[in-house]
């Protein structure tokens, strides 16, 4: 019987995987592909909405990695490097399409009215039930139109935020942007699409 | 803190932090305090926070095969 090494039973950790590709190691890129390429892609969907978008975020991001990985010296950068790049992808296509002013929205139009009672029984708990597959399926459905409803400048930071769970620095730092308007189109977007939520499922 | 509206509208420009723990502990004291006696905002919260968690499980994504396949095609003429 063949005897297994302890490092083919444990996973290549991000540190691990950067120095392999760094080296130059054979195949190594192609498992960075396989770690990061289904992560990039999703980004670049749930951001751009649109397949054949996310196909070029996916692309133009990890040819940029293969090019310059090299130069990333702080292996816990990695992550946020990567959302740099692929937020970048997805800005250039924002900006090849039709302009849209990136307005802020005030918090009095996101305001439901809170004079009552009566609010308690108007917020429905939409959180899914594990064996309600068709609930869950209609949650999920109602979840993926609203964020893509957003405007895209709150969609790029709530997607960064609550779905790649980046920090608020590290969103922050991905998109250019002060902390302080992180935070505050990230709670817009969430109270929007918690709205949503409200009026496709209650 | 008292429940006016105006303490209402104070605490809802603040729920997003107040969920990420992004606030001091005194304000946070001071949230609490108040959703405990502000039925119409818990039930807000309660609603705020279960969006959040919804958008935190998403869907997985697979990168397709085609797409892999062309960016490995891409790389191997960028490696020559």
């Amino acid at each position: 019987m063949a005897t297994r090494r302890l490092e083919d039973l444990t996973p290549e950790t991000d540190e691990a995987l950067l120095e392999a590709v760094q080296r130059d190691e054979p195949a190594a890129f192609e498992r960075f592909v396989e770690r990061y390429g289904g992560r990039i892609y999703g980004f670049g969907l749930r951001v751009c909405g649109e397949r054949e978008d996310a196909k070029d975020v996916a692309q133009d991001t990890l040819l940029q990695a293969f090019q310059s990985l090299k130069q990333v010296a702080e292996p816990k950068a990695l992550r946020s490097w990567l959302y740099r790049v692929a937020s970048n992808a997805c800005l250039m296509k924002r900006r090849r399409g039709k302009f849209e002013p990136a307005r802020e929205l005030s918090l009095e139009e996101l305001m439901p009215r809170l004079d009552g009672d009566e609010t308690r029984d108007r917020v429905p708990d939409f959180r899914p039930l594990p064996d309600e597959s068709a609930s869950r399926e209609e949650v999920r459905a109602g979840l993926r139109a609203a964020v893509q409803d957003l405007p895209p400048h709150y969609r790029i930071v709530l997607v960064l935020r609550d779905m790649e769970e980046l920090g608020t620095r590290e969103t922050a730092e991905a998109l250019g942007l002060p902390e302080s308007t992180v935070k505050m189109r990230l709670h817009r977007a969430r109270l929007m699409v918690r709205q949503r939520l409200e009026e496709q499922l209650a | 803190m008292s429940h006016t509206g105006a303490d209402c509208r104070e605490i809802f420009a603040r729920l997003s932090e107040y969920l990420d723990r992004e606030l001091d502990p005194g304000l946070c004291g001071q949230i609490d305090e108040h959703m405990s006696g502000c039925a119409p905002c818990e039930a807000f919260l309660a609603s705020l926070r279960a969006t959040v968690d919804l958008l935190g499980d998403p869907e997985p994504v697979e990168l397709p095969d085609d797409v892999r396949h062309e960016i490995l095609e891409r790389l191997g003429r960028l490696r020559g």
